[in-house]
């Protein structure tokens, strides 16, 4: 037994700068947060962080990097911290976006970087609110499927063409960035909002549930479809790509097809 | 909970600027017909009275004010053309954005068509 095993590429030594090894730019950012501290302030106020960040960081890592190393009272959500959870949306230069999926390099260095926590839900503390409105909302459109034949011995079948017409709704990750861009809900606590509807939508359009019309009975509703303005906002918020705007029209013509 | 949440403005796209444009031109026009409806119910109570308001409406000032109100009832008029398509055109809301350049372009010919004449007469003297 004297075979000779060759080297294992992982062992293999690369001079520096070869192979994408090379080193990861830094720079400096200006991180602006709207604290919220309901023990001490009865105000929100803006504190900026002086930071030096890497190339490959998102906003996430900035607020990280403030919590553990320059003050460990910041507040924010975050769970899987991949784009995945649903847990860190929060108002990142003005826009809503997960903080996790916002890559520092891509913002504007030159002026600091501010991060608010998303509007029109009470806010708690610093990044974080109360998220209960929005899932009251969630819950009454009732997002399951309700199937009232009988249960099949095997999976409920449906043609990829019919899976196609919920397809882009089945990828909320109720993170609430969609419902908190929305101008109505901001000013109208009542509206259902985007993300109920698009969890609707889901239900709504899917051939083997039966609940359509309890839904769309729902969403039919002074605080239902008919509030949205269309303003764009949600489409442009959403962090899973879903065209929120576009599956509120299909929502309001379901509703005036059915009616007709 | 309005004080610890206020922030900075939200900073939607063109979605939300012509819908903000489209309420604020609204409004405008509410107000307009407001006090249109009152001036014209005048013509009942007394025409004497009724050719005295219009009288004073002859003034260089309400000219621009009367070009910046079809300004907004040209805006608001055809953003709803928009906002109808967007609701009930399969591809409305795809091509909103194109589609509120398309309002923008009608709405700058009809207005630069509208006031060369409307103010020509005003400012042109007879």
């Amino acid at each position: 037994m004297s075979t000779e095993l060759p080297e294992p590429a992982s062992k293999i030594e690369l001079k520096p700068g070869v192979g994408g090894g090379g080193e990861i730019p830094q720079f400096n950012i200006t991180l602006r947060v709207r604290r919220y501290l309901p023990e001490t302030t009865a105000d929100a106020y803006w504190e900026d962080f002086e930071l030096t960040m890497y190339g490959t960081d998102r906003v996430l890592d900035a607020l990280h990097k403030v919590k553990w190393d320059h003050d460990g009272s910041l507040s924010f959500r975050r769970s899987c911290a991949h784009g995945v959870c649903g847990s860190d949306a929060m108002r990142i230069n003005g826009r809503n976006r997960l903080a996790c999926k916002t890559l520092l390099k891509d913002l504007d260095h030159s002026k600091p970087i501010t991060v608010e926590a998303i509007k029109g839900l009470p806010l708690e503390k610093d990044l974080i609110v109360d998220m209960e409105p929005f899932f009251q909302s969630y819950r009454e459109i009732m997002p399951f499927l309700i199937n009232k034949g009988h249960e099949p011995s095997a999976e409920r079948y449906q043609s990829a063409e019919d899976h196609a017409k919920f397809e882009d709704t089945t990828k909320c990750i109720l993170c609430a960035a969609c419902t908190s861009s929305c101008p109505v809900f901001w000013t109208d606590g009542q509206y259902f909002g985007p993300a109920a509807i698009v969890n609707a939508h889901r239900f709504i359009f899917d051939s083997r549930d039966d609940a359509g019309d309890m839904r769309l009975e729902v969403l039919n509703d002074k605080e239902g479809v008919w509030r949205c303005r269309t303003t764009f906002n949600c489409t442009e918020a959403c962090p899973r790509g879903i065209q929120v705007t576009q599956a509120i029209a299909e929502v309001k013509q379901a509703i005036l097809a059915r009616s007709i | 909970m309005s004080k610890a949440s206020s922030g900075t403005l939200y900073r939607g796209r063109e979605g939300m600027w012509s819908w903000v444009g489209h309420r604020i031109t609204g409004v405008v026009i509410f107000l307009f017909l407001l006090v249109h409806v009152l001036d014209t119910s005048l013509v009942r109570v007394s025409p004497g009275a009724y050719d005295a308001v219009m009288a004073t409406y002859k003034n260089p000032l309400m000219a621009l004010g009367e070009t910046a109100l079809v300004a907004a009832i040209v805006f608001h008029a055809f953003n709803g053309l928009r906002l109808i398509l967007v609701d009930f055109w399969k591809q409305g809301t795809k091509y909103h954005r194109q589609m509120l350049w398309g309002v923008l372009a009608l709405w700058v010919v009809t207005m630069v068509a509208f006031s060369i004449r409307h103010l020509s007469i005003a400012f042109g003297g007879h």
